[in-house]
């Protein structure tokens, strides 16, 4: 674990400019799949609107950094805080809507997100817009330096989003919230208050999507509407990668993300083609096996890189 | 007058989306279950529409008699060959999977038909209008909304005068007893989504004689059906009129005020029935 | 008629029966007798295919069936008045009954034959199901099940949760139902009417058969030796 660590966090000294943002783009992803995993897989809250949170956080990094002269990677803590703020009245909103409705409630906020933002002129309306040049600077004048210090904040917000995940899924909360999904009576009968809870991790995860949307936009330097609040990028593949990988298991994204970026740079040819097989192939492992290759890995092997398992059994009577 | 205008063609607009949200809002009741792929079924009405007019040189509304059978056949198989494995207690399979769905709807249309908007030719329909007063109501939009209006009379006719409606009502109740009175519920559930997929034809030959539509529309068509089913109230397909009716109107309000304020303005009425009213404006009342 | 051979059943890892043997002739009446939880409910949920068996664990007039569909055992004559009634909420009463006949079954009932049976349900024919008393929806539950024209009914707890009046009046229509040439397997707390009512009787305790017999030389001790399952 450690040695891997190190050997990530000197990829800068040993890495190709083009391995870099090639891993600085899988630990994005990464942490996209492990919030929306957190979410779908152990809260239960089916969210086809992160996207919503990942504009969010490119758009305000964008509004700060070009008004505020302050090198952009110190703006996201508060990136994350302000999507944790805007969360906490829209959970309040679409809390009231269950199971699937949820899920499409989440949708039309992030088409509500979409359509402000293509409202907003001075971040070019509906066209975007590119980060200034002296914006570009303020983060390190060369641009390896500048790539640098992208790939190490990507891989320090993952570390981040791993840790705090690790953190949570092992508190008292955690294992409330895998009693939830295991079993909604359970947890109620435990005096779990699962409102509450599942509130906290929407919120959480929108302040921690929103950082990764802000590091999204900050490398691909320009941002607009569609791109920003696009539910096949950020929402559709995430959704693939956990699935496909194993859902509610914590090795599943990681699984799920080699095979996608694998898949993508060897099928990405085919277009549409390859949306298409990916669209299936995310139907067969949901219907032929739920917790996706991790699943199919641990049940014949049993294996668990992540000492996670704790078995609560409830009796039927 | 532009404002009566606004108004007028947000109500006729909200027969469309009361179709769009019809469908949904059927096999939700019958089954609990919502189809992500929803709205990429009605583009894909929309394009079999065009496929059946270009080449058999139909009309729109006569190219219904084939796309309304075959989009019931392929809901039937659909549902049966697929979605039934994923019924159960878990939300999470059916949600995938027609998430799954629709993006091979979306992709598998662009790569049939490319990106390029397409709309029907409904020739003289098109231009036809009622003088009202100092206002001109175009015939097409209104036949939109009767038809709408028929459609949502139909399946209330269905749901509480026929053996299907009957087995419709007793499987979402509860789907094991309905079993021991010789209910096959597999086939229960696949004639609801045939039903669904009726409307969603008539949804589609509609939207694309009204207005352009490419592969990529589907997603707003859900959004704006799912939004109808909930202004209305779960479970109430007069509601789901209402809904979309409203819908509509604030559409059209929003788009006289600004032009980019249009989609915006129906969604803020959508969370705003859903900050003051959870249930929706005329939820089911249980029996 | 019917018969079980090792009826095994399983609620996901839990098992609830362990290998039963039953057998109902013709034209008999059957008790099963049993504490909470000791697999009445589990028998009889198996037998009508709401819980997956093996094929040859459930044979039917000589046919296997173990492995059919809930609503394909129904269709070949064995129908079920489950626990709590059961009535479809969004259906009258006239439809609950209606849609008892799906099956499609030819006979003795009918609905006019039903309301004849249940006369204060012709009264209320197009309520809501359950706006009715407990008893009252005890016989729609039973008529429901009679529009099939079974050649076997399952009484699950039968009288559970109704008034004495209401259920002396359902043991008084249960000859007539009964006459129409059933046969039936009745689940009833009261061990003094489920030993009056049937010809035969299973003790069932933690999902094995503990005892059974004729009931009219049942031993009553034994009986309670067996309902405990000590």
């Amino acid at each position: 674990m450690a040695c891997t660590l190190i050997i990530l966090a000197t990829a800068p000294l040993w890495a190709g400019r083009s391995d870099l943002r090639f891993l600085s783009e899988v630990f994005l992803y990464l942490g996209l799949a492990y919030l929306w995993n957190v979410l779908a897989g152990y809260a239960g809250l089916v969210s086809v609107g992160q996207q919503a949170y990942v504009g969010f956080g490119g758009y305000l990094l964008f509004a700060l950094a070009m008004n505020i002269s302050i090198t952009p990677i110190a703006l996201l803590p508060v990136v994350g805080l302000a999507g944790m703020l805007i969360a906490v009245p829209i959970a309040s909103l679409i809390f009231r809507l269950h199971g699937a409705y949820f899920a499409i409630g989440t949708w039309v906020i992030a088409e509500v997100f979409r359509l402000s933002a293509a409202q907003i002129s001075s971040l070019g309306g509906g066209s975007g817009t590119s980060l200034p040049v002296s914006v570009v600077k303020s983060i390190a004048a060369s641009r390896s330096d500048r790539e640098s210090f992208s790939y190490w904040a990507a891989l320090v917000v993952l570390l981040l989003i791993i840790g705090l995940m690790f953190l949570f899924l092992r508190s008292r909360t955690g294992l409330a919230m895998t009693a939830i999904r295991d079993n909604e009576l359970a947890a109620e009968s435990l005096g779990i208050n699962i409102w509450r809870t599942k509130f906290m991790v929407y919120v959480i995860t929108a302040g921690l999507t929103s950082m990764l949307g802000a590091l999204i936009f900050m490398q691909k330097l320009r941002i607009s509407p569609d791109a920003a609040f696009s539910v096949n990028d950020w929402t559709a593949f995430v959704i693939f990668i956990v699935v496909i990988g194993g859902i509610g298991t914590l090795e599943g994204p990681i699984i799920g993300t080699l095979l996608y970026f694998l898949l993508r740079e060897t099928l990405a040819d085919l277009g549409t083609a390859y949306l298409m097989i990916l669209g299936a192939t995310a139907i067969l492992i949901m219907l032929l096996a739920p917790k996706g290759i991790w699943g199919l890995v641990n049940a014949r092997f049993g294996i668990e890189l992540f000492p996670m398992t704790r078995r609560v059994i409830f009796n039927k009577d | 007058m532009v404002w009566v205008n606004a108004i007028i063609q947000g109500v006729l607009i909200g027969g469309l989306y009361a179709l769009f949200a019809a469908g949904l809002s059927l096999i939700f009741g019958v089954m609990r279950l919502v189809n992500i792929a929803h709205g990429d079924l009605i583009v894909l009405a929309a394009f079999l529409g065009l496929v059946v007019t270009t080449t058999l040189g139909f009309h729109p509304l006569t190219a219904l008699v084939i796309v309304i059978p075959v989009m019931a056949i392929l809901g039937y198989v659909l549902q049966y060959v697929l979605l039934n494995r994923t019924m159960g207690s878990d939300i999470l399979p059916p949600l995938l999977v027609t998430f799954g769905l629709s993006v091979i709807l979306q992709n598998g249309l662009l790569e049939a038909f490319s990106a390029d908007p397409q709309k029907l030719n409904a020739g003289a329909l098109e231009t036809a209008s009622l003088p009202m007063g100092s206002l001109n109501i175009g015939l097409l939009p209104l036949l939109m909304f009767v038809v709408a209006v028929c459609v949502i009379a139909g399946l209330q006719w269905i749901f509480y005068n026929t053996a299907l409606g009957r087995a419709f009502r007793a499987t979402s109740d509860n789907a094991e007893i309905a079993q021991l009175m010789g209910l096959n519920k597999n086939h229960v559930f696949s004639m609801a989504m045939a039903l669904s997929l009726a409307v969603v034809a008539i949804a589609g030959i509609f939207l694309g004689t009204r207005t352009s539509f490419d592969p990529a529309g589907g997603p707003a068509r859900l959004i704006f059906g799912f939004e109808a089913v909930i202004i209305g109230g779960l479970g109430n397909l007069w509601g789901t009129l209402i809904g979309g009716i409203i819908l509509g109107v604030a559409q059209g309000i929003g788009a006289q005020i600004h032009p980019g304020w249009q989609q915006l303005a129906g969604h803020c009425a959508f969370l705003l029935v859903l900050a003051i009213r959870p249930t929706g404006l005329f939820p089911k009342v249980s029996h | 008629m019917l018969e079980t051979r090792g009826l095994t059943s399983f609620y996901g890892d839990f098992q609830a029966l362990f290998g039963i043997d039953i057998h109902v002739n013709e034209n008999e009446i059957v008790s099963f007798i049993g504490a909470n939880g000791a697999g009445k409910t589990t028998a009889m949920r198996t037998i009508t295919g709401l819980l997956p068996c093996d094929n040859d664990m459930v044979t039917w007039k000589e046919k296997p069936i173990g492995q059919l569909r809930a609503d394909q055992i129904a269709k070949l004559g064995i129908a079920m008045v489950p626990e709590g009634r059961q009535l479809f909420p969004s259906l009258s009463v006239e439809e609950n009954l209606i849609i008892g006949a799906q099956s499609k079954r030819a006979g003795f009932w009918t609905l006019a034959k039903i309301y004849e049976l249940f006369p204060i349900l012709s009264e209320r024919r197009s309520q809501g199901a359950t706006t009715l008393s407990g008893g009252q929806q005890q016989m729609v539950a039973i008529g429901r099940a009679l529009m099939s024209n079974p050649d076997i009914i399952l009484f699950d707890e039968i009288s559970l949760g109704l008034a004495p009046i209401v259920i002396n009046q359902i043991y008084d229509a249960l000859p007539d139902i009964i006459n129409q040439g059933l046969s039936a397997i009745i689940v009833e707390q009261d061990l003094n009417r489920a030993l009056h009512i049937s010809d035969r009787y299973y003790c069932l305790s933690e999902g094995c058969i503990t005892l059974t017999g004729n009931t009219d030389s049942a031993d009553r001790e034994k009986i309670s030796t067996a309902y405990f399952g000590i």
